[in-house]
């Protein structure tokens, strides 16, 4: 019998923006090599950091025999410690049960088992992704055959917040739409909304009557501070907001790998939360079955141990002040090398991530001439830059965007 | 006062000077006073940022709550055998309903190995970043060479695409989804019965399904013709999905004789064998033995689909490993469709979750570990069998009938498919508090040597004197 070739029609798929970064910084042999592409932290010595409150946890769950799933109550337990992460334990919705939450598949995971829930339950809604978003936001309301829009978000020319094009959105978006919001440390343009300009993104997706949807990867990375980077999320609860948050514990805890996250939605009472949790957990069964125990066990231990969650919060702060101080170096560096340039937002924006404004040649450049490897839009993450290699970043920045300076003058554009 | 919540939706820059603090907006409120709305216009700034420099005071109409439509899912049958035993305080209550290994104690089990594997990662404090999108390399070809064996042409050629995933069930599901992108119309044939979870994964995914006959109660065994059949008639280019070994819920395999034939109907009418593979080593006892309906087909050089689980052969159930395969006919079609599954898989998860595939990667890779685990298995799959024994023994001696109970040993793996019908079932659950699902199945993985004459007693009862 003849073989029979069902796969010709099958293409290469193109590789994926961010880990394709590093598929190619993996294959490059240059010592001088940077990876500031997908958003890792690194400590001062560009390794890899375990925190220590994960490997306390670790040794506290060694020999713990956990077999066929995650038990009721650890499941119940971690979901609820993480909402009260998110949504501040004396917040009215957490105190009365009126919220739903599985675990889910980090950040990824909580937002598919979102998008699936809209398929499902609002097949005709629309999600809105802020202009730019994560790229895999796409990707996921895509696969999960939900319509997507974008609103303004980022001005390029200011590299600030487009607040009128956003509230603007926000009004015109059809009644009941979808809204994925960035509380914190917005990836990957660093550009939050201030407190004031939260307030009123609340009351205008309350008036169109719009799912707030937050997608909250950063808790802790943006001012070092957990209660203070939930802020967003507290004041759209004091609005009387419904809001649903996929919380990811792959950065805030260091925890990449095992996969561990929390979709939660807040509910009007607790019989409606419960029957909005079982059809999470349907979805889920159909995806994966169930979330991987480890992680899951981890993240209990850590938020229900307090000397464990102490520990946590002062390492946090660490790696959050780190990558300030890297921000602040960046800049002066850049700032003594005489660049005309101007860098200032590289220390205003917030978070991992470092929208730099960098044109496509010049990312070009520096990956070949300097082996400095980020994201083509021009996302530099931080979290990659050490004592180390941050004059080696500052010359090669200033190299590619110094030689094209004078021209981009004369030919009148406005600046890169 | 409507109109004026109308124009406040669309207000722009220019309105009343003054300004008023902001109301919390709590909950359900009703339409009432309105106040106003400033957003002046930020001077200092020309460019596109108005910052807002009013706080707003509103009431806003209420609205039904955007929850209404949703119900409560339905319970998951087998979860619910588990609670009921739970809360029965009968004595001799025998759970038959978990799909989990137990010991002859009916107690859970971990591996020796696993326990040993978990230490050694402890030790050397290994790092939890990012797995790539297909998973740990070492245990994607650890795997693999489970799957074909280490010297099969398959893999000295290249021509299988390996991708980690969350068990048998996110396998399964990755699976779907390359199934409906690049083959879109094409149907699966399910078994009938096969396990709960495979029609919810395939309706999920959007791929369309129906069934081929399997089970024949008359017989308690294989309606091997009535599957021929059904097989020959699908829409050619369908997906045929196969256990491959240890069926579920049944406990009925075909035989090697049988399997060539299946092999046979499958190739002449162009359709694409997928086999879920859920307890490679944990039927007979031996890895190669149990993964010989896959490698039969793929010594035809067929093109293939296997899911992989080390949920129970390695007891691995909560950490979630697995694997999707995808053999092809070149290494060129294996990248390619490789290429495809990370771009399913990057919207589902990202990346595959890394301390069980680091297990199976360790226990594999180092050689005593992996002699233990496969005496490990065989400890296993022999407590079953002798249990089967002990069952099958108890029957013959206490029922006077004459009904063949060899079915029992000519089933292998967890499961046993009593030929107890529903009525049936439930005798054994509400006289004798012996819990399985309706469909007749009992878990063999939950019966130990000493409940056997029990279970004897309670399954003559049932079949005898309930209709």
């Amino acid at each position: 019998m003849s073989i029979v070739r069902r796969f010709e029609h099958v293409s290469p798929a193109p590789k994926d923006p961010i880990t394709g970064v590093t598929e190619a910084f993996l294959a490059d042999p240059s010592p001088n090599k940077i990876n500031l592409g997908v958003g890792a932290y690194r400590d001062d010595e560009g390794r890899p950091v375990v925190l220590q409150c994960v490997r306390d946890a670790e040794a506290k769950i060694a020999g713990s025999e956990f077999l066929e799933s995650v038990s009721a109550a650890v499941n119940s337990k971690m979901v609820e410690e993480s909402c009260k992460l998110i949504y501040g334990k004396d917040s009215d919705a957490v105190m009365e049960g009126r919220f739903a939450g599985i675990q889910a598949l980090s950040g990824t995971g909580a937002c598919r088992l979102f998008a699936e829930f809209q398929r499902r339950f609002y097949p005709n809604s629309h999600m809105y992704f802020p202009a730019p978003t994560w790229s895999n936001h796409h990707n996921i309301w895509r696969d999960a055959q939900v319509s997507a829009r974008n609103f303004c978000y980022y001005d390029p020319q200011s590299k600030d917040l487009n607040f009128e094009g956003l509230i603007n959105d926000i009004k015109n978006a059809p009644e009941g739409s979808f809204f994925l919001l960035h509380p914190c440390a917005h990836n990957p343009t660093g550009v939050d909304p201030t407190e004031e300009e939260w307030r009123e993104i609340s009351y205008y997706l309350k008036v169109k009557n719009h799912f707030p949807f937050f997608d909250v990867a950063y808790q802790g990375f943006a001012s070092g501070v957990m209660d203070k980077d939930a802020r967003a999320i507290h004041i759209f609860l004091q609005d009387g907001h419904l809001v649903a948050c996929a919380q990811s514990f792959a950065k805030n805890m260091g925890l990449y790998g095992h996969r561990v996250g929390c979709l939660s939605f807040i509910c009007d009472d607790s019989k409606q939360a419960v029957a909005i949790k079982s059809q999470l957990q349907q979805i889920a069964r159909a995806m994966y079955g169930s979330p991987p125990v480890h992680g899951v066990l981890l993240v209990s231990t850590i938020l229900g141990d307090q000397a464990i969650k102490a520990l946590w919060t002062e390492e946090i702060k660490i790696m959050a002040d780190r990558i300030q101080g890297m921000r602040a170096t960046l800049r002066e560096s850049l700032e003594k090398l005489g660049s005309p340039l101007n860098w200032e937002h590289i220390t205003s924006q917030v978070g991992m991530f470092c929208y730099s404004g960098l044109k496509a040649e010049q990312i070009d450049r520096l990956v070949r001439e300097f082996h400095v490897y980020m994201t083509s839009d021009g996302r530099i993450s931080m979290a990659g830059v050490t004592t180390g290699n941050v004059n080696y970043l500052a010359n090669a920045i200033h190299e590619v965007t110094n030689s094209g300076y004078e021209e981009s003058q004369i030919l009148g554009e406005s600046g890169f | 006062m409507a109109s004026s919540m109308l124009s406040l939706a669309s207000a722009s820059a220019s309105a009343s000077p003054s300004l008023s603090l902001h109301d919390n907006l709590k909950g359900r409120v009703k339409l009432g006073s309105v106040n106003f709305i400033s957003c002046l216009p930020d001077k200092t700034s020309s460019s596109a940022k108005a910052k807002p420099s009013g706080r707003i005071s509103m009431t806003v109409g209420v609205n039904v709550s955007r929850f209404e439509g949703i119900a409560m899912a339905p319970p998951d049958p087998i979860l619910g055998v588990s609670e009921a035993f739970r809360a029965d305080t009968n004595e001799k209550k025998l759970n038959l309903g978990v799909g989990a290994y137990r010991t002859e104690e009916l107690q859970p089990y971990v591996l020796k190995v696993v326990k040993k594997a978990e230490n050694l990662m402890l030790e050397r404090g290994e790092n939890k970043e990012y797995l790539p999108i297909e998973g740990l390399a070492a245990f994607n070809k650890a795997t693999a060479e489970l799957l074909l064996g280490a010297d099969n042409p398959v893999m000295k050629e290249g021509r299988i695409a390996t991708v980690q995933g969350l068990s048998g069930t996110g396998s399964l599901r990755l699976a779907s989804a390359l199934i409906e992108r690049y083959f879109p119309g094409a149907k699966v044939l399910i078994s009938s019965p096969t396990w709960g979870n495979h029609k919810n994964i395939f309706n999920d995914a959007r791929v369309p399904w129906s069934e081929y006959r399997y089970y024949d109660p008359k017989t308690v065994g294989l309606d091997f013709e009535g599957m021929v059949a059904d097989v020959k008639a699908a829409p050619e280019g369908s997906f045929i999905l196969l256990h491959g070994c240890a069926h579920n819920p049944t406990g009925i395999d075909p035989t090697p004789e049988q399997w060539e034939k299946i092999a046979d109907v499958i190739q002449e009418k162009n359709h694409i064998p997928f086999f879920d593979v859920a307890y490679q080593g944990f039927a007979s006892g031996s890895l190669d033995q149990d993964a010989a309906s896959v490698r039969l087909f793929a010594a035809r050089g067929m093109e293939i689909l296997v899911a992989q689980s080390y949920s129970k052969n390695l007891g691995l159930y909560a950490e979630r490993i697995g694997a999707i395969n995808v053999v092809c006919s070149s290494a060129d079609a294996a990248a390619r469709v490789k290429s495809q599954l990370k771009r399913l898989a990057r919207p589902m998860y990202s990346n595959p979750p890394v301390h069980g595939a680091r297990i199976v990667a360790n226990v594999v890779g180092d050689p005593a570990l992996f002699g233990e685990w496969k005496a490990e298995m065989e400890l296993m799959a022999g407590r079953i069998k002798n249990v089967r024994q002990k069952l099958y023994d108890s029957l013959m001696a206490k029922d006077k009938s004459g009904k063949d109970w060899s079915f029992i040993l000519k089933q292998i793996g967890m499961f046993s498919f009593t030929g107890l019908n529903k009525a049936q079932s439930e005798n054994m659950t509400n006289k004798w508090h012996v819990y399985m699902t309706k469909d007749g199945r009992i878990s063999l993985a939950g019966l130990s040597l000493a409940k056997c004459e029990y279970l004897a007693d309670a399954i003559i009862d049932s079949y005898h004197n309930v209709s």
